[in-house]
């Protein structure tokens, strides 16, 4: 009978496990000795996975218990996994001739009973990959549509019946999305004018033409910039905080809990935060135009030594009321898209803190892709119309 | 004779492509304490969601005791629910989640909302908690906030999900006495979905149990009754609080 021994593992620096292989006519019988603990586990799974490499296929393995003075639940998990790899390489194994004590927990890890087949899961082709990424655009794109049908039945119903709009979360969730943002859209807003200013004056100066600088940004601020900069800021807050706020309670079944007292989501959660916005968004970006100017005024005066009388008249000449007018009305439609989009992905959460998240995110990148692309439509439509 | 104030005609319920109950039949009678059981992922909370018409059937159809079928819309509810969280509206102080109901549905002044609210907390043993948020609850006054919250406009009929789960013993005991109380002083049909076995039978007078393996109803009756008599081991399992004999 030929035998080896494995090396010893240690704990603290003394040996206490011991693995003995002995060459039988039916197999391989390996006999343990020591004490085997999860302190080990790293030995023993190193050990494990040398003799399963040096198994024949279809082998026979006896797991010899009888020098095993004790084994805790993370040796045996290890154990137990041996014997299911033996198993699925076609052999066979068993744990023989184990104490009571041991045999408890053999029995325990059920590492006594037939090993089952594991079905792998398999890695999804590329194809399959794009199939699924259609099929949820596909989905998303009926969700959303779906949420649009609700809201116009809403809305009808809301018209039908004033009283049953949600009055009473109006004002707060016009403080929180519109009060409360006036600084960060004043910074953004001033830095974006200033930014822009520093960049033309370069050139501007090389033409002798540094009074056109209050043009260049008057007409891009109040057309373009200044809705859509705070429209972008107001994404990231309030659009961030009206889906987190709605999926949380979706997940928290506070939405459920309206549906069942007749409060309809549509009238309660998304009305109130619709309205709000599509009123605070056009004063904001009143106020984001005005910063934006003063911006573009401090370089005028610092860098291209005009004067704040001379930049002035020259916005008059240059900025008409429509500028102004079709920057406000973009505000209105980005309002109603951050608000739109934040809802619906907001009700349409599952899960727990992770759909929350996952949802929270969607809500911001759809929100984004929507704004740039509301402005581009509406800015070729202006064009179109002749403004 | 009690009349019935919920039918289920061979309702199929689950989710997705998932069945998890096939064309259960059962009536709810006025005045039941009517406890919905079965071990975790038969479908219990799932089909109290279709009793109360958050989801609609995948066949067949629950009736309520006027003849319609349920499917929540808009309007005045015809009973009340607890959910297993409570489902309190966080950005609410307590008072208020308690009168969203009453303001929603009724013409009541302010102030005899609020006596409404105050009598409604009192009764669940909340009195004074009306100014504090959810946040500031322990686990079981919430459940007994959304108690109070989901029998504001009198119903005759309340759902409850869950109500023991993670509560210590007193307050279980303290809900299932409330339970009791509300069911014998005030009339109230209750369907409860629970697992806990102290409450099915210190509370309940009639139960169905769900089996997620054969998708049906697998016993019904008086809890006490099954656990001493029920010929079926799973039933005898679940009422002894026996490991399964399965593999």
């Amino acid at each position: 009978m030929a035998s080896h021994s494995a090396p010893l593992a240690t704990e603290s620096g003394e040996p206490s496990f011991r693995i003995e292989h002995e060459a039988e006519a039916r197999g391989t019988r390996l006999v343990l000795h020591g004490r085997f603990t999860f302190a080990q586990a790293t030995p023993l799974w190193s050990e494990l996975r040398r003799i399963l490499k040096g198994l024949k296929k279809r082998e026979r393995i006896d797991l010899d218990m009888k020098g095993a003075e004790y084994v805790d639940g993370g040796a045996m998990a290890l154990l137990a996994h041996f014997r299911a790899e033996v198993y699925r390489r076609g052999g066979r194994a068993e744990f023989v001739d184990a104490s009571a004590s041991v045999q408890e927990i053999v029995h325990l890890y059920r590492a006594d009973q037939a090993v089952g087949r594991v079905k792998k899961r398999q890695a999804q082709s590329a194809i399959e990959q794009i199939g699924q990424a259609s099929m949820s655009i596909v989905l998303e794109a009926q969700l959303m549509l779906a949420f649009l049908g609700q809201l116009v039945v809403a809305m009808g119903g809301v018209l039908r019946e004033p009283k049953s709009f949600n009055l009473r979360d109006l004002m707060p969730n016009m403080e929180r999305t519109g009060a409360d943002a006036v600084p960060i859209v004043l910074l953004i807003n001033f830095l974006v004018g200033l930014v822009m200013a520093f960049q033309a004056s370069v050139q501007l100066k090389r033409f002798g033409a540094q009074i056109l600088v209050a043009d260049l940004i008057g007409i891009s601020i109040t057309r373009e910039l200044g809705p859509l900069m705070t429209a972008i800021v107001v994404c990231g807050r309030s659009g961030a905080a009206f889906a987190a706020e709605l999926g949380s309670m979706k997940v928290n079944e506070e939405v459920d809990a309206l549906r069942t007292m007749g409060l309809g989501p549509m009238r309660y959660l998304v009305f109130p935060r619709l309205l709000a916005l599509m009123l605070v968004m056009p004063l904001l970006s009143i106020l984001a135009d005005a910063m934006g100017l003063l911006g573009g005024l401090l370089v005028a005066i610092t860098s291209l030594d005009l004067t704040s009388t001379a930049y002035f008249n020259e916005l008059e000449k240059a900025v008409s009321t429509w500028d102004v007018t079709s920057g406000l009305v973009k505000s209105v439609l980005f309002a109603a898209a951050i608000a739109l989009i934040a809802c619906q992905q907001g009700l349409a959460t599952e899960g727990g803190a992770e759909g929350v998240g996952r949802r929270t995110t969607s809500a911001v990148v759809t929100t984004l892709f929507s704004l740039i692309m509301i402005d581009a439509i509406f800015t070729v439509f202006f064009r179109a119309v002749g403004k | 004779m009690s009349e019935p104030v919920i039918r289920a005609l061979d309702l199929s319920i689950g989710w997705g492509s998932t069945i998890l109950q096939k064309d259960a039949n059962f009536t709810i009678d006025s005045g039941d304490i009517f406890i919905i059981l079965g071990g975790s992922g038969c479908g219990k909370s799932t089909m109290m969601r279709y009793l109360v018409g958050l989801e609609l059937p995948l066949s067949g159809k629950v009736l309520y005791a006027d003849g319609s079928e349920a499917k929540l819309g808009r309007g005045h509810p015809k009973f009340g629910v607890m959910f297993q969280s409570g489902a309190l509206l966080g950005s609410m102080t307590v008072g208020e989640n308690v009168a969203l109901p009453l303001t929603s549905w009724t013409e009541l002044p302010v102030e005899a909302i609020d006596a409404i609210v105050e009598a409604k907390l009192r009764l669940v043993g909340l009195h004074g908690t009306q100014g504090k948020m959810p946040s500031e609850l322990s686990g079981g006054m919430k459940k007994r906030a959304a108690i109070a919250r989901a029998m504001a406009l009198e119903p005759e009929l309340i759902f409850l999900d869950e109500p023991s789960a993670g509560l210590d013993p007193v307050s279980a005991a303290e809900l299932d006495d409330l339970i009791i109380s509300l069911n014998e002083q005030l009339g109230l049909t209750v369907v409860m979905v629970t697992h806990d076995l102290e409450s099915i039978f210190k509370v309940g007078k009639r139960c169905i149990m769900l089996d997620r393996a054969s998708q049906s109803i697998i016993a019904r009756g008086d809890p006490r009754e099954l656990r001493d008599h029920s010929d079926d081991p799973r039933v005898r399992s679940f009422f002894n609080r026996e490991a399964s004999t399965a593999p």
